[in-house]
């Protein structure tokens, strides 16, 4: 497919007033609220486009699969750092920003929006437009490529996108621990404020798990420093990235709720995984959403309903009229017809 | 309030003086309420606003408007909190970069981004103009180390972008008004990220007798799947005005220096340092001193930190550049530098973040001599296009403000622009924060003649043009 094509469903689309639903592999479906429109099928838009080891930067085309490209990047010995979630083996690069989802390493690392260098983009009226490149530092410009990080495609179609890569790290090791709840928060964050290679944690159920990543020496210091019993580490850390790990196969609405870090237990029903040092606790629970939400904001946190059957509220934690003005004239510069994944973001949009 | 021109006169220009312009009034505001009220009269008025910090900017970002009033937010000096559990900072724009790395010492933490001018520069000038510093390409720039900014649209409405809690929902505004060089929003808060500061760190001072060997040793070692804390180039004209200011102990016989920088426990530094030394062996260095200690290291990085003031005293006046190139491009820009070096008839050292490939070529003039001064934006013009040419950009970290705001017009095209402008009005619709900077409009672009022709047409042609 080529972007002439892409530009032109996209003008009919507009010519039309008819929604359209952007969709890579279909693996983020759940995520946001319930997509609406006529699919328009990102995949055959696809390829890496360049790659260059010794410049950190690789740049695709939206439609490239996320495991084509993990696997291009393995070959030199790099990876994208954040850790993104693929929730399938179907999950694109171009859904993979336009969701803005990281991983287990988002506490050390950073999270995807971090590594966003550039990217062309075909706006509601169907022109393509470049924003950032593929240098590291760009301040020509406001920042639009970072904020289609996470702009779950409302702001147009992600077409092509330049992301900063890393070395893996030399070596990784996992180690597990038994702590309950508050003693595992306050040694996450004791520990966040050395300089120790921890590069993921997961509590659950009594038990924390770390991963320390770094150079050999570093991650063998460490370890003897923390103690606790090794584990075989990467099953693990992908069942928690994946999302395949049992605490997620349950029945109830699954929370991503985030706080700072070293905030206290929030003392709602149901059951929970707490990851990013604290930053991150997923929730399993029942709870009506105004209960989980209302708590959340108390501790200065925001609470996104993140899987569920169908979901009873709002997916995202609802923004004070300012912000919700600003993001509508955002919205209306960027995609005056309103054709883009409406609703999936915020129901106003 | 400063109205007289005696007073309001200091606020005439940035650190690009190149361009000055008295304010009609400079506002000094103390508290948010000060702020708001500000905005608020200068919205009923439409009257413009120029928000200011330091002044240390280098792209005129905050000259001032002949019609309007200067904010100064040097009041807004006080660090709120540091929360050493959290690891993060809570200061008011006017605090000082390096202050907020004193205050959370005690700590053993320290906040990340360092620009030259860390001892002067403030916070909110780091969030307008997206700054980094020497150690950008471990620890990231501004927006990866700011999490919440507090502050006021120009209607004066209280607005507040990202959060201490990770991934904020909605838009990522706050990486929008990160670098938006004070166009969007005036910041009156500021949380920032503090690191556990490292336990150690060393830094191989690295000679070569050719400029292209030491770009390439900068490859190489990331090629090695190192990601040192610190990776700058410094060419011999530079090195050269550095040793005379400060005595850093550079090699002056060398073309080009590296210094790379390791940083983390001992253990791990003596590891990097090896690995650095040997893939610095394999691409040709000429000589490597590593730091003793850390008064050496600091010394090494003193000549790096002061190499601005240090030019500044071989010249009446120099113009420091700031295009970004892919690092593999490095040779081509020293050559094409070289060329213009040549055709202008005006010396440039260069000094460059090697491991970001950002450049700062200093142009030396005299800006008392009308020609030097024409021909050293001739100059930089030149050199800003043939790193957009080279797949770069204009500005890494200095901003375009006033200074790059024709090469913006190169850099995109119309379509984008206009998308700038949508940006800026969606936070300011009166245009009446620090306007005409930064984005330059149509108009403006078609009489630079430099406006981005795609497939040989010229777009919007149907402006005027002279």
């Amino acid at each position: 497919m080529s972007l002439q094509t892409l530009q032109e469903r996209i003008r009919d689309a507009a010519g039309r007033g008819a929604a359209l639903r952007l969709r890579g592999g279909g693996t983020k479906d759940f995520y946001g609220n319930a997509p609406r429109g006529e699919v328009l099928d990102t995949r055959a838009f696809a390829g890496i486009v360049s790659y260059e080891p010794t410049e950190l930067v690789v740049t695709a085309r939206c439609g490239t699969l996320l495991s084509e490209l993990d696997a291009t990047l393995a070959e030199r010995g790099q990876f994208l750092p954040f850790e993104p979630p693929h929730f399938g083996a179907g999950a694109t690069f171009g859904g993979c920003i336009a969701a803005g989802l990281s991983g287990p390493r988002r506490s050390s690392a950073g999270a995807l929006r971090d590594y966003v260098l550039g990217a062309r983009l075909i706006d509601g009226r169907g022109r393509v437009l470049g924003f950032g490149g593929q240098v590291m530092k760009n301040v020509a410009g406001y920042d639009v490529s970072r904020l289609l990080a996470g702009s779950l495609g409302t702001l147009g179609l992600i077409a092509e996108a330049s992301l900063k890569v890393l070395p893996r790290p030399p070596s990784e090791l996992s180690l597990r621990f038994e702590m309950p709840e508050e003693r595992a928060n306050e040694a996450l964050n004791r520990w966040a404020g050395q300089p120790l290679p921890i590069s993921a944690s997961a509590w659950h159920d009594g038990e924390l798990h770390l991963r320390l990543s770094g150079a050999v020496p570093a991650v063998r210091a460490a370890a003897e420093k923390l103690g606790g019993e090794r584990t075989e580490g990467e099953a693990f850390w992908t069942s928690i990235r994946e999302q395949t790990a049992p605490f997620f196969g349950g029945p109830e609405p699954l929370w991503r709720i985030a706080v700072p870090p070293p905030t206290p237990p929030l003392g709602l029903a149901g059951n929970q995984l707490i990851e990013w040092g604290g930053g991150l606790r997923w929730l399993r629970s029942d709870a009506s959403p105004h209960i989980v939400r209302e708590a959340v904001q108390r501790a200065k946190g925001h609470a996104t309903l993140f899987r569920a059957a169908a979901k009873p509220a709002a997916a995202f934690a609802p923004l004070d009229p300012v912000l919700m003005r600003v993001h509508r004239e955002l919205k209306a510069a960027f995609d005056p017809a309103g054709i883009f994944n409406p609703g999936r973001l915020y129901a106003e949009m | 309030m400063l109205w007289e021109e005696e007073d309001t006169r200091p606020y005439e220009c940035d650190g690009l003086t190149a361009y000055r312009q008295v304010p009609m009034v400079v506002a000094l505001p103390e508290t948010e309420e000060q702020v708001q009220r500000v905005l608020q009269t200068c919205t009923a008025m439409g009257v413009p606003v120029v928000p200011r910090g330091a002044g240390t900017g280098l792209s005129g970002g905050a000259l001032p408007p002949g019609n309007g009033v200067l904010l100064s937010m040097a009041k807004f000096m006080r660090i709120l909190r540091v929360d050493s559990r959290a690891r993060v900072a809570v200061v008011q724009p006017g605090v000082r970069n390096a202050a907020i790395s004193e205050a959370a010492a005690p700590y053993g933490l320290y906040y990340a981004p360092d620009p030259s001018s860390q001892i002067a520069c403030t916070i909110g000038g780091n969030v307008a103009e997206n700054s980094g510093g020497v150690h950008c390409l471990k620890y990231g720039l501004t927006v990866h180390n700011v999490v919440r900014v507090r502050g006021f649209t120009m209607r004066g409405e209280a607005i507040e972008l990202g959060s201490e809690a990770p991934d904020a929902p909605g838009y990522d505004l706050l990486a929008l008004a990160i670098g938006s060089e004070g166009m969007l929003i005036v910041v009156t808060e500021v949380a920032v990220k503090l690191l556990p500061r490292p336990q150690c760190a060393r830094v191989i001072m690295a000679s070569f007798d050719d400029v292209g060997k030491a770009g390439q040793a900068v490859a190489d070692v990331i090629a090695a799947g190192i990601i040192p804390a610190g990776l700058e180039m410094m060419d011999q004209p530079a090195t050269r005005a550095v040793e005379q200011f400060v005595g850093a102990g550079y090699d002056l016989e060398a073309a080009a220096i590296l210094l790379c920088e390791s940083d983390g426990t001992a253990e791990e530094v003596e590891d990097e340092i090896a690995r650095m030394q040997a893939v610095l062996e394999r691409s040709g260095v000429a000589r490597m001193t590593v730091s003793r200690d850390e008064a050496e290291r600091l010394r090494f990085w003193s000549g790096r930190k002061a190499a601005f003031p240090a030019v500044g005293r071989i010249s009446p006046d120099y113009y420091c550049m700031d295009g970004t190139i892919p690092r593999k491009r490095l040779g081509e820009i020293l050559q094409f530098i070289a060329q213009m070096e040549a055709k202008y008839g005006l010396r440039c050292p260069n000094v460059f973040h090697a491991g970001d490939g950002n450049l700062h070529p200093l142009i030396l003039f005299d800006a008392n001599d009308a020609d030097e001064l024409r021909r050293t934006e001739l100059f930089a013009a030149e050199v800003l296009e043939k790193c957009i040419e080279l797949g770069g950009t204009i500005t890494g970290e200095h901003g375009v403000g006033v200074e790059k705001i024709n090469q913006m017009c190169v850099q995109f095209q119309p379509d984008e622009l206009e998308m700038f402008q949508a940006v800026k009005a969606a936070f300011d619709p009166a245009r009446l924060l620090n306007p005409g900077k930064a984005v330059p409009t149509l108009a403006r672009c078609a009489e630079y003649g430099r406006m981005h022709v795609r497939g040989g047409k010229l777009p919007h042609a149907e402006l005027p043009r002279f």
